[in-house]
């Protein structure tokens, strides 16, 4: 299965307003996919239909496989996903919170204490096993934050706005976390406000208005609009938009 | 005369440092930016300054006027707009305005002029209830009810905080259009590209100003010679740059990476990309505050 994700006229409707207009795009295995938009373009209404949250007034689509519409408890089971405010247990310590989503996330028994060791090692954590997660840093609980997301190797994991309010170094060192994450096969579905951010992804999707007004990489979208960066070829789009927020 | 100013003002919240020691002045009319990250203490910094939160030590004042002596005198003058959404969910537009016009004595009528340019945006919405705005209109009032009573000195706490570049760059047009009128603006935000738009900033950091100078000066002072490079493979050029010892900081930079090194390594390091497999094109760059800040961090580090 290449395609991780995979969308047709997906649309949702709230009474007589459109959140999301029949948007269609597939995300292959492997790619870091950047979800972008003005604030209402109706990216989180996009995202919880895709995470098995919230079900699509018409259209189909799949995710990790399965059927957005018909096997959302699936879907939660094989998608990660981090959202701005990470979700940790500030007061947890660190291996409790990972012991606890583990096994939410269905990790078995036998296979999360030597992935919890491999992966305190790898985040340079082994003193930190049981410090409470209020008392980490800020960039620290992030990296935590995903690695939790992944812990399950899923398919693809949703990182909504995962950098909001971080220093510019924080940014960077979690964007090569996802770097590494894509270079291990995990897809990565991302929305941020970031435009640098934009330039890191391998292609991006900007909505307006709840339809995708624009898809493909950085570096086509920039030729295709005439500009040197990402930031205006957002501006040029989201300033056609109709609707408020 | 200095609108604000600050002398050593310390903060503990138990034993975090959140403030070690702010010396800020501010000139009147002056759009100030202090920029920095969650947990830097720009928050605790405003509410201090606003009246609401007592220093462990050092003074302040606005306008002149103390702090703590003459908090209630200083809450007349100024307007504070919180990062969180802090108006009154069950009022509707108008009543929230009629409300703290009503507090600091005055009315809509009496100062309309300033908020108009922003007001007439939500104008349309007066009746609704505000709880039920959309977040870029909750800001536009908010920005109202913190202006109804023409302070002299605005204090925005990262008002931009999760807004969209479009709506940033609207939102900065009305902080310039504020400045005009003669009122002080302390602001602060996490986004580095807006600092370009400050007269002056602080870059802040873990409850310590790096630095407080122009945009333009702090550019200057960067000192080092800054160079960007781009390939085909991003993730690996990066690795790449970095194994090569004379780099001495390599970054990423949206569609390209930054490094510092040795002007006369430059040729090499091209040589080594290469025979690495990459296609790398390399230029020279000016700094940008990002570049700065990040520079200003790591020195702090060490």
């Amino acid at each position: 299965m290449n395609k991780v994700v995979t969308v047709q006229g997906l649309t949702k409707k709230f009474g007589a307003f459109t959140a999301v207009d029949q948007i269609s795009f597939e995300v292959e295995k492997g790619e870091i996919f950047g979800f972008l938009g003005a604030n209402g373009a109706g990216k989180t209404t996009a995202m919880r239909m895709l995470c098995g949250l919230s079900f699509p007034t018409s259209g189909t689509g799949t995710v990790a496989g399965f059927d957005i519409s018909t096997q959302s408890e699936q879907i939660k089971r094989n998608i990660g996903y981090m959202s701005q405010r990470f979700s940790l247990y500030d007061d947890l310590k660190v291996w409790e919170n990972i012991r606890l989503y583990a096994g939410i996330y269905g990790v078995p028994e036998r296979l999360i204490d030597e992935r919890t060791d491999l992966l305190l090692e790898r985040l340079n954590f082994k003193n930190e096993r049981n410090t409470l997660v209020k008392s980490l840093p800020l960039g620290w609980k992030q990296k935590l934050a995903f690695s939790v997301s992944i812990f399950h190797h899923p398919s693809v994991v949703f990182l909504d706005e995962p950098t909001g309010g971080v220093d510019p170094n924080t940014r960077r060192q979690f964007w090569e976390m996802i770097y590494e994450a894509a270079d291990s096969g995990i897809t990565v579905f991302v929305t941020t406000h970031y435009m640098d951010e934009a330039e890191y992804c391998n292609r991006v999707s900007i909505m307006v208005d709840g339809r995708i007004d624009a898809l493909d990489t950085p570096a086509n979208l920039k030729k295709q609009f005439g500009v040197a960066t990402m930031d205006e070829v957002f501006h040029s789009l989201a300033r056609k938009a109709q609707r408020g927020e | 005369m200095n609108a604000v100013v600050s002398k050593h003002i310390t903060k503990r919240y138990g034993t975090v440092e959140a403030l070690k020691g702010i010396d800020l002045e501010v000139e009147a009319g002056e759009l100030f930016g202090i920029i920095g990250a969650d947990g830097a203490g720009k928050t605790t910094l405003f509410r201090i300054l606003t009246t609401l939160l007592l220093a462990d030590e050092g003074e302040a004042s606005v306008d002149g006027l103390d702090v703590v002596t003459q908090y209630k005198l200083v809450r007349s003058r100024i307007g504070y707009m919180p990062g969180r959404f802090s108006l009154y969910p069950d009022l509707s537009v108008q009543e929230n305005l009629e409300f703290f016009a009503s507090v600091f004595g005055t009315t809509i009528e009496e100062n309309y002029a300033l908020i108009e340019p922003i007001y007439k945006q939500i104008a349309p919405f007066k009746t609704r209830r505000s709880g039920k705005l959309s977040g870029g209109m909750k800001q536009k009032l908010a920005l109202c009810c913190a202006l109804i009573h023409r302070p002299t000195v605005l204090f925005l706490d990262e008002p931009t905080t999760g807004v969209d570049p479009v709506s940033r760059k609207e939102f900065w047009e009305m902080l310039r259009q504020l400045k005009l009128q003669g009122i002080t603006i302390v602001v602060s935000t996490p986004y580095m590209d807006e600092a370009n738009l400050c007269d002056r900033i602080a870059l802040m950091r873990l409850g310590e100003f790096l630095k407080v100078d122009t945009p333009r000066n702090i550019i200057q002072q960067f000192g080092e010679s800054l160079w960007a490079a781009k390939s085909q493979e991003m993730y690996h050029l990066l690795m790449d740059i970095r194994s090569f010892s004379a780099v001495k900081r390599c970054y990423t930079f949206g569609p390209e990476h930054h490094f510092t090194i040795e002007d006369t390594q430059v040729e090499p390091l091209k040589k080594y990309l290469r025979d690495k497999g990459h296609q790398v094109e390399i230029n020279a760059v000016t700094a940008s505050i990002e570049d700065c800040y990040m520079q200003l961090e790591g020195k702090n580090h060490e």
